[in-house]
């Protein structure tokens, strides 16, 4: 072919192929434009018809509600003694998504071993908790770190990944065993407190005010929790802060007892070696001035979790420290409800002001061989009020009980609080005895025995009563019929505006007095406990006495003594002794304290319990003259 | 001049054109630059915002568009018949490189795609992106169009060895990228509408065989999670969720450059590399999306246009094809970054972060546009 032809030939084919490749092109093209129109109107579909539906589940990726737990109150003593405390704590925490896999982890730890001290069950509480949280919320390793291991870990933390020191507050109780009881502690929300309360209250706090002020108060020291919104990354950690509600710190307190006093009363009984309880009350507004119960306890442990062999040492402890006795004990009153039921003697008009009962010593219900005992052997011949309750006849009381009747003195009895719950602002008080015939067919389906009224006549038998009752029930006796709930917070403050609530008294119905001249009388011969020599007390206190004291003491049985026995202390087991307790107020004619003491197993109470109240009374009344 | 339909078409035996501007004598093409430049230009915004303001890494990309657009000028003045003889010898070093993969290549991600040369570490299916459409239009080039059944069946093979060699590694995006070479070679080679169809319907057989023995249990995932993405939300769906948040809370008009949070925050993985889409769909809207597709329509178009241009059948389907690959990129990403395709690794390309397959593509473009100017001398 020449080469014309061939040329002519090529261009040809390549014309051919040309023309199908243009018309491929084309096909092409049009699929590339019909591609991408699909994939605009895939855009158009979730960019337009579903972008507020995106949006929403953008924000919810992005945005994120962390609480922001309050700043607990505090609590003071009246005169601003800290008794309650936050304190700055350190921690340390991993971040096991930072750290890596198991081996690494293993590494870490080891390389944590030399530079902080690390318990292999520190370690296995740790392991176990990683295993149950987010790999990306930083668990804590150790608690309380000292400033030296801050330090060391400061200095490596650059090769140890994931490793943080973290701040947080850590309620303290700077004073340990004092006011322990009246202050309680916070421990670690529980089970049974997750379940009743509002878990958006405790977001992000995980202590409770569990017994004490620290939970009868929870409300008012926990605060407000507040709210931030923040944006999280998708590691969950916060980029930066939205939004925010501040939280509301929670209100300081202000105890009205003085820690001073409170001191005196714990040591005295300490000093004295006695198991028991001291109650000062200030008469004229129900205000607690002491509130000791011995022995005391060390709140601290129980804030992180007490380990299990300390708290059953406490808990199985004969002495049982962390009962309080002053609020939960109930003792037989003994002979300190004399002046009560004296004062119901005249004031129902069973009883003149001076009529006399003869005592020999004994008492017999009409027709029965059993005799009912005096404290004194040889009796104390013709006995008036005055006299039974100087010297605490029993005999008299005997009398007067079967003349009264077990329905008037219960009803009597129960207007001082007797039988009945204070109101105090702690919870878990007792509410003691003061039986009746209903009471105890409902309670032991029994009759009641005159034998029973009898008893009760000098505070023994079925009748219980708490330290705190006793103590209320003797500032209404000194204020003339006029009580009060007793409270052991004065005032609340305001942690940001730095303002004073003062609480208002909680005045209780008063006692009816039918005759002025009998509630006077029943003061007047209280004070001769002490101020004549007569007197049950006046060897113990009544001596060098710098103000006028009204008292009466008691000497509680543990145990029935069999009928011709006779109470011989030295044979008898600690714990089968006699409490000994005391009430008084004073100044007798002003008072300002209303106080009772007891002295768990301490034989005779004007001897024992007496000079107990009145080192207490000293501090209050020189510390407040 | 009557001979032929086109008015536009030009004696092809004519040594260059009478008018020639400076471009056009280095065979460069100033609308496809421009094009490419765009698209470059807007991945490097949207790269310094997917980065997170990682001014560094923007550098990094950006030399390496430099070292892309260098490598494209280089190509482009290689003469075409230089081309066409080293053509076999790239695909059967390419083939060998492969084989040397699957035999002594280093393990990274679960998959064997590198070879290190002591000196450099290189994937040899990038290779065989250029070599495949090559060897293709080689293999077309002298033969008589629309091509024979034989021929059809030798061209299935050249696409379809290194297609098998590089899905074992596994790498399923390259793969396909390979494999949609050779179909999109055997379409514009001109193979009859008939067999076209014939092959649809031999595909929608072999589907599901494919599935139950061509597939490792992670491709499977990746295509179930396409359909129900929710099913797995934390797993394999993770991505698809996360990128239609992205892409979907953007609206219209974008929540703003250096606005988005999905991939700020770290929500959106991958968001610098295989799914900046998202973040560009995020940040800039519906209308950012079809800004960046309108640029891809036109450089697609563009460089079917000088493919069209090129004097013979060897330059023609090598050019459309790579301007189909580069289609198959922008599809395939954008397809499965919004959610219609399955995820498999293919970058957005020009905007992804990542050197490999962007000098692939530029050394791709260089070809294109030397096979458009260089005239056959004879």
């Amino acid at each position: 072919m020449p080469l014309r032809a061939r040329v002519a030939d090529l261009r040809q084919t390549n014309l051919a192929a040309r023309r199908l490749f243009i018309g491929r092109a084309l096909v092409a093209a049009l699929v590339v434009l019909l591609a991408f129109l699909g994939v605009t109107a895939r855009m158009a579909y979730l960019q337009v018809l579903n972008h507020e539906h995106f949006s929403l589940l953008s924000d919810q990726n992005r945005v994120r509600l962390v609480p922001l737990p309050p700043t607990r109150g505090q609590i003071f003593d009246r005169k601003g003694v800290l008794l309650a405390g936050n304190l700055t704590s350190f921690h340390l925490d991993i971040t096991p998504e930072q750290v890596g896999g198991h081996a690494a982890m293993d590494a870490l730890l080891e390389d944590l071993r030399g530079l902080i001290e690390l318990s292999d069950g520190e370690i296995a509480r740790f392991k176990r908790l990683v295993r149950r949280s987010s790999r990306s919320i930083g668990v804590p390793l150790r608690f309380n770190l000292t400033e030296d291991e801050m330090a060391r870990v400061a200095v490596n933390q650059f090769r140890l990944p994931g490793v943080d020191v973290r701040n947080d507050l850590t309620r303290v109780y700077p004073q340990g065993q004092h006011l322990a009881h009246v202050v309680g502690y916070v421990g670690r929300i529980d089970e049974a407190e997750l379940a009743r309360l509002d878990p958006a209250d405790y977001s992000g706090s995980s202590h409770i005010g569990k017994i004490g002020v620290e939970r009868s108060y929870e409300e008012l020291l926990r605060g407000k929790v507040g709210w931030q919104q923040v944006e999280t990354n998708a590691q969950g950690r916060v980029i930066r802060v939205l939004e925010s509600t501040p939280p509301v710190a929670g209100r300081n307190i202000y105890l009205s007892i003085d820690s001073h006093v409170q001191r005196v009363a714990e040591q005295v009984l300490i000093d004295a070696g006695f198991l028991g309880a001291i109650v000062a009350i200030d008469p004229r507004n129900g205000e607690v001035i002491a509130m000791a119960s011995n022995p005391g306890y060390d709140p601290n442990p129980f804030v992180n979790g007490i380990d299990a062999k300390s708290f059953k040492a406490l808990n199985t402890s004969p002495d049982r420290p962390l009962f309080n006795r002053a609020l939960r004990g109930m003792y037989p009153p003994g002979s300190t409800v004399k002046p009560f039921y004296g004062l119901a003697g005249v004031e129902l008009k069973e009883r003149e002001r001076y009529s006399a009962t003869f005592c020999p010593g004994y008492f017999q219900l009409p027709g029965q061989e059993h005799k009912f005992r005096d404290w004194r052997r040889g009796g104390h011949g013709r006995v008036d009020l005055d006299r039974a309750i100087t010297e605490s006849c029993d005999v008299y009381y005997y009398q007067l009980a079967l003349d009264l009747g077990i329905e008037r003195m219960h009803d009597f009895m129960s207007q001082f609080g007797f039988g009945r719950l204070t109101g105090i602002d702690l919870r878990g008080e007792k509410s003691g005895l003061m039986p009746s015939p209903a009471w105890k067919r409902r309670t032991y389906n029994q009759a009641w025995f005159p034998g029973d009224t009898i008893s009760a006549g000098i505070g023994q038998g079925y009748v219980l009563t708490t330290p705190l009752q006793l103590a209320n029930a003797t500032a209404a006796l000194a204020m003339g019929g006029k009580h009060f709930q007793p409270r052991v917070v004065h005032a609340l403050e305001d942690q940001a505006t730095r303002t004073t609530t003062v609480l208002q008294p909680q005045p209780l119905p008063p006692i009816p007095v039918v005759e002025r001249r009998n509630w006077d009388a029943v003061v007047a011969f209280m004070t001769h406990v002490v101020h004549t020599e007569r007197g049950t007390a006046f060897r113990a206190m009544g001596r060098g006495a710098q103000y006028r004291i009204a008292a009466k003491t008691g000497t509680a049985q543990v145990f029935t003594l069999g009928q011709n026995e006779k109470y011989d202390a030295s044979r008898l087991k600690d714990e089968l002794l006699d409490h000994a307790l005391f009430i008084a107020f004073a100044p007798a004619e002003a008072p300002r304290i209303a106080i009772a003491v007891i002295a768990e197993n301490g034989g005779h109470g004007g001897s024992v319990a007496a000079p107990l109240a009145k080192q207490v009374m000293d501090a209050y009344l020189e510390a407040y003259p | 001049m009557s001979t032929t339909p086109y008015h536009d078409a030009r004696p092809l035996l004519d040594s260059a054109a009478p008018r020639l501007g400076l471009l056009a004598r280095v065979h460069l093409d100033g609308p496809l630059i421009l094009g490419l430049l765009a698209i470059a230009g807007a991945g490097q915004v949207v790269l310094y915002s997917a980065t997170r303001q990682d001014l560094e890494s923007v550098i990094r990309q950006g030399s390496r568009l430099g070292l892309g657009f260098a490598v494209m000028i280089a190509l482009a003045q290689v003469p075409t018949q230089y081309l066409r003889r080293a053509t076999p010898w790239i695909y059967l070093i390419g083939l060998l490189l492969l084989m040397a993969v699957l035999a002594f290549g280093d393990i990274s991600m679960g998959a064997q795609r590198w070879l290190d040369l002591g000196f450099v570490r290189f994937q040899p299916s990038e290779i065989m992106k250029l070599g495949v459409p090559l060897m293709m239009a080689w293999h077309f080039a002298d033969k008589p169009l629309p091509p024979r059944l034989g021929h059809l069946l030798v061209g299935a093979l050249v696409a379809g060895v290194p297609f098998v060699l590089i899905a074992k590694q596994p790498d399923l995006g390259t793969a396909l990228v390979i494999l949609s070479a050779g179909l999109f070679a055997l379409f514009l080679g001109g193979i009859a509408w008939r067999i076209i169809i014939g092959l649809g319907a031999i595909a929608a057989v072999a589907a599901p065989l494919f599935w139950e023995y061509g597939m490792r249990e992670y491709q499977r995932q990746r295509v179930r999670t396409l359909f129900d993405p929710e099913a797995d939300p934390l797993g394999a769906g993770y991505h698809i969720i996360q990128s239609k948040i992205a892409i979907g809370s953007g609206g219209i008009y974008g929540k703003g450059w250096l606005n988005g949070t999905q991939s700020h925050l770290e929500f959106l993985p991958e968001s610098h590399t295989d799914f900046i889409l998202g973040t560009l769909a995020e940040e800039f809207g519906l209308i950012g999306v079809c800004i960046l597709l309108t640029l891809y329509f036109f450089v697609i178009t563009r460089a079917l246009w000088l493919a069209s241009r090129a004097p013979d059948t060897f330059g023609r389907i090598t050019g459309g094809t790579l301007a189909l690959v580069f289609f198959f990129y922008a599809f395939v990403n954008t397809g499965m970054v919004s959610g219609i395709l399955p995820v498999v690794g293919v970058p957005l390309p020009l905007v992804s972060y990542g050197g490999t397959s962007l000098v692939t593509i530029m050394a791709g473009f260089g070809i294109l546009m030397g096979l458009h100017s260089h005239r056959p001398r004879t």
